[in-house]
């Protein structure tokens, strides 16, 4: 079963790169993620009562970035933060215990907001219902919406996103990774997997 | 892989730092609305006391049902005096009843060890306190406590002061205060410092006043007053000259540097080897460790009972956390 | 079953092979190639001939404790080691601190027939302490008692000590000390030292026995007796046993099979299969007390085989019993950790076994040489063989061994108690 990288603590940067078909470069993320933070506004009519929630980790990084541009366009801060699902995971029992990450949620919690999560690969779509769980106990906001850098098919559940970067049609034996700076030393979003192999 | 905690010998540097990272995530619920997290939802955790301590038991109560655990208090009659039911009966009924975790605490140094090794469970067991031998989770709370207010542990002084013979939490301490990186004295008469002592990897003194000018944290532990009048066989004296050479008193708290802080792991006496003044100081971070203690001990749980598996001693090192198998594992988003 | 035997080719105390003619319960002949005359044949190819093995220090725990063993069972373990006498112990329910009680153990063991019982009387009144028992009636009864002992617990009175030292000269008996000093050892569970620090486990130092050990040799120089000191576990015991040797006076000592060879290392897994009084002790102490037996200063070795039930062992450290079998094992340990480490030869191994705790028991019958008329107390062993010890199948009504999984070199193959088979091809007849 491929699998996109899990998020762990501490993790380091990948080395030499993965094999693979490189689909998105760091201009074509840069773009994407513009595109994206102008969506928002778009939708929410404004930047009034936004609130960015990155799903650790890659989502986090995401999150901060498309905060930034928003600010560029509107001249406003928008508060960012993070939301660990690790423990709403629907998968905790198959699998051995897994490190917590990071939630911080900014400001006074999500009473009245409009809250984006922000995560890089939409799948199955069992990370983004972990994330409404996980917000359920956390507070109510005023609606959520979804954005996501990339978007290769495959959904378990009825899950789609509001906001997408690209969409990436994908075989279950592809696998997608994405890397971006902050963690990996480069933006790229990459596929790889058997049935590329031989391909010309 | 570990299942059971029954030692802080059991942890090696990464699993101790481990355990506080989470606990620092899980700390945090304490200020949310709804202070539960659906990870151990459907597990059975079993306090099993044969020793009366209300504190630790409400302690791991809280933190197993903050994970959604069911917990069943078992209460065991019997001591050294009157057998009462056998542990071995009591593990047999819990274990018909499905238990997941056992959480014990137990007159008998060692019992933890019998439980987790005879076959007669097939839980994970927790060492919540056994005779005079260790416990860990207890030790995890000091240095969680101890991280808050100092950062790093390495290179950082410890000086532990009391019936360190009789102490459970000095033994667990010693431990795992120097897999972090601590350096740890011990302070006390001689007769409460157990042979062979200077094996341990740590410092000893029998005078309080030379080292707690250097000290960065003072950690006093319980002296009971039953020790003194054993007929011909006392440890020490009188309470008025064991507090009077051992004590922490206002005097004492003076002399210590800026940042040192004042622990205790309770229950404490107040006027015997802790003056009321300085158990109610800013420097004193007794009633922090008892908050502690819920996400620390929630983080224990957490680790050993939420996968499949125990997350405590995977690896050796943090390098090979991050190349673990764990993350080609992965997952779906 | 018939009344004569002869073993073919045994090497009596690992010499050249020989054959042994049994009969009417003497050795009738000692030969090369002797005729049968309708003699049953044993073939003794490769084994190693002893005299029948005689232990100092055995609990029976007949009256009182037989849902741990019995005489019967008790004796049939020892046949099982290649005992062929055995002391038991005094410290049953009731207390063997009268005629009556020595008589019954003593008969119990002459009617079960596995090995011959000789008990030992208890020095106090019920192993109080407090006043001292007739030792003079029990020298007097059938059960003709010599050998006399608190063991379990130690005559720590020193005046007691003293009279019991002087009293029992009248009738050449010898007092047993259990030495453990009771105050340094209140609620003790394991060997003082670091690692009963570390595991929380009250120590009993070694201070308790060698003050204890000092004491009595010094009294029983200056009332002119003589002293047995039961179980010797350390380093200083042995020296003080060996400095009151050396002023002539007269002391003798006995050793475990299990302080031969194991270590308080083993109470880090909290088993307490390892539980035993006096406790294991640290590896110096076992060199120590391997040289010491080796050298002589210490006489004999002697299980102090202690039987306990399951449940008293099955259970936390503190809560469990103390003590370990070693009547089917004894050999078996001697032979690995004195015998192929080359520190004695089988004629030692004879000696320490046999001939020094007969003479210290005082037994005409036993600890004689394998040799023309002497009784046909015989044990054939093979020490070329290995076993894994299997804790099941213990011939003692108890399984608490130490040793379980553990290979040991060397198997009993036959036992003769007066020329009759108690064990035979490694079984019990």
């Amino acid at each position: 079963m491929p699998a996109d990288a899990a998020p762990e603590i501490g993790e380091a940067p990948e080395g030499p790169p993965t094999e693979g078909r490189t689909v998105l470069d760091a201009r074509d993320i840069s773009r994407a993620l513009t595109r994206i933070a102008h969506e928002i506004l778009e939708r929410n009519k404004g930047a009034h009562d936004l609130l960015l929630l990155g799903i650790p980790t890659r989502g986090v990084p995401l999150a901060r970035r498309i905060a930034s541009k928003i600010a560029s366009v509107e001249g406003l801060e928008i508060p960012v933060g993070s939301l660990d699902v690790t423990m709403y995971r629907d998968d905790l029992r198959m699998r051995p215990a897994r490190t917590l990450l990071p939630t911080e949620i900014p400001g006074d919690g999500l009473e009245g907001k409009v809250v984006v999560l922000v995560d890089d690969v939409l799948f199955s779509g069992r990370t983004i219902r972990a994330a409404l769980d996980a917000m359920n106990d956390v507070g109510r906001p005023q609606a959520v919406r979804l954005a996501v850098l990339v978007d290769r098919g495959h959904r378990e559940l009825p899950i789609r996103a509001d906001f997408v970067g690209k969409n990436l049609p994908t075989s279950l034996v592809e696998s997608v990774r994405v890397k971006l700076a902050e963690y990996d030393g480069v933006d790229a979003v990459i596929i790889s997997g058997e049935s590329l192999e031989g391909a010309t | 892989m570990k299942r059971h905690l029954l030692s802080a010998a059991d942890l090696t540097r990464s699993d101790a730092e481990l355990i506080l990272e989470t606990a620092e995530e899980l700390r945090s619920l304490a200020d949310r609305p709804i202070k539960k997290l659906p990870a151990l939802r459907g597990r059975t955790i079993v306090n099993l006391f044969f020793e009366d301590s209300t504190r630790t038991r409400i302690s791991f109560e809280a933190a197993a049902k903050r994970l959604s655990a069911d917990v069943i208090n078992f209460s065991a009659k019997g001591s050294s005096v009157s057998k009462g039911e056998s542990l071995k009966d009591t593990a047999l009924t819990l274990e018909a009843m499905g238990a997941d975790a056992v959480v014990i605490r137990h007159w008998a140094s060692g019992a933890p060890h019998l439980l987790a090794n005879s076959g007669w469970v097939r839980s994970s067991v927790v060492n919540a306190g056994d005779g005079t031998h260790e416990h860990p989770t207890q030790a995890l709370l000091d240095a969680f406590t101890l991280k808050r207010h100092l950062g790093s542990l390495d290179g950082r002084r410890v000086v532990i002061v009391g019936d360190v013979l009789h102490s459970r939490v000095a033994r667990s301490n010693s431990l795992l205060l120097q897999t972090l990186g601590a350096e740890v004295t011990l302070v006390a008469p001689p007769t409460l410092l157990p042979v062979g002592v200077d094996g341990w990897g740590v410092e000893r003194s029998y005078d309080i006043d030379s080292v707690l000018p250097k000290a960065d944290a003072v950690m006093m532990l319980r002296v009971q007053r039953e020790r003194m009048n054993l007929k011909g066989g006392g440890f020490f004296p009188s309470a008025r000259e064991y507090s009077r050479r051992y004590g922490m008193d206002a005097r004492r708290m003076s002399v210590l540097q800026d940042h040192t802080v004042v622990m205790h792991p309770g229950p404490m006496i107040r006027g015997m080897e802790i003056s009321a003044d300085v158990a109610d100081s800013d420097r004193s971070v007794i009633v922090e460790q008892v908050t502690n203690g819920v996400a620390v001990r929630m983080a224990v749980l957490y680790l050993l009972l939420s996968g499949n598996e125990s997350e405590l001693g995977r690896t050796t090192s943090a390098a090979t956390d991050a190349t673990s198998a764990e993350a080609a594992a992965g997952g779906d988003a | 079953m018939s009344t004569s035997y002869l073993v073919r080719n045994a090497r009596v105390l690992g010499g050249a092979p020989t054959d042994l003619l049994l009969r009417d319960g003497v050795v009738a002949a000692v030969g090369s190639d002797l005729a049968a005359d309708g003699a049953e044949v044993v073939d003794a190819d490769g084994l190693v001939a002893l005299p029948g093995l005689v232990d100092l220090h055995t609990h029976l725990r007949e009256p009182g404790r037989e849902d741990a063993e019995t005489v019967e069972t008790g004796t049939r373990a020892a046949a099982m080691g290649g005992f062929t006498a055995v002391h038991a112990m005094a410290n049953t329910d009731p207390v063997a601190d009268t005629a009556g009680v020595v008589e019954q153990v003593w008969r119990l063991g002459r009617e079960a027939g596995h090995c011959d019982v000789f008990p030992v009387g208890a020095v106090t009144v019920g192993l109080l302490g407090e006043r001292l028992a007739e030792l003079g009636a029990m020298a007097d009864s059938a059960a003709r008692v010599r050998v006399f002992s608190d063991d379990g617990k130690c005559v720590s009175d020193a005046v007691l000590m003293r009279r019991a030292l002087e009293y029992v000269k009248a009738f050449d008996g010898v007092v047993a000390q259990h030495a453990q000093d009771p105050r340094l050892t209140e609620e003790a569970q394991m060997n003082e030292g670091e690692l009963s620090g570390r595991l929380g486990l009250r120590g009993w130092p070694a201070v308790a026995e060698e003050a204890i050990i000092a004491r009595d040799c010094l009294l029983a120089a200056h009332v002119e007796s003589r002293l047995h000191v039961c179980h010797v576990s350390t380093a200083g015991s042995v020296e003080i046993v060996r400095w009151a040797k050396s002023k002539g006076w007269n002391v003798t000592a006995e050793v475990c099979p299990h302080h031969l060879l194991l270590t308080d290392a083993l109470a880090a897994t909290y088993d307490p299969i390892y539980k035993v009084n006096p406790p294991l002790r640290a590896a110096a102490d076992v060199e120590a007390l391997r040289t010491g037996l080796a050298d002589g200063t210490i006489d004999a070795v002697a299980t102090d085989h202690a039987p306990h039930p399951h449940e008293d062992k099955d259970c936390e450290w503190q809560a469990a019993a103390f003590g370990m079998l070693g009547l089917e094992t004894a050999l078996s340990i001697v032979q690995e950790t004195m015998v192929d480490t080359g520190l004695v030869d089988w004629a030692g191994v004879a000696q320490r076994m046999s001939y020094r705790p007969a003479q210290i028991g005082r037994l005409a019958d036993h600890g004689r040489p394998v040799a023309q008329g002497e009784p046909a107390n015989v044990v054939l062993y093979d020490p070329a063989v290995s076993r894994v010890i299997d804790a099941t199948e213990t011939a003692s009504l108890s399984r608490n061994t130490p040793y379980a999984g553990r290979t040991l070199p060397g198997q009993v193959v036959a036992t003769f108690l007066r020329g009759r088979p108690t064990v035979l091809d490694g079984k019990l007849t």
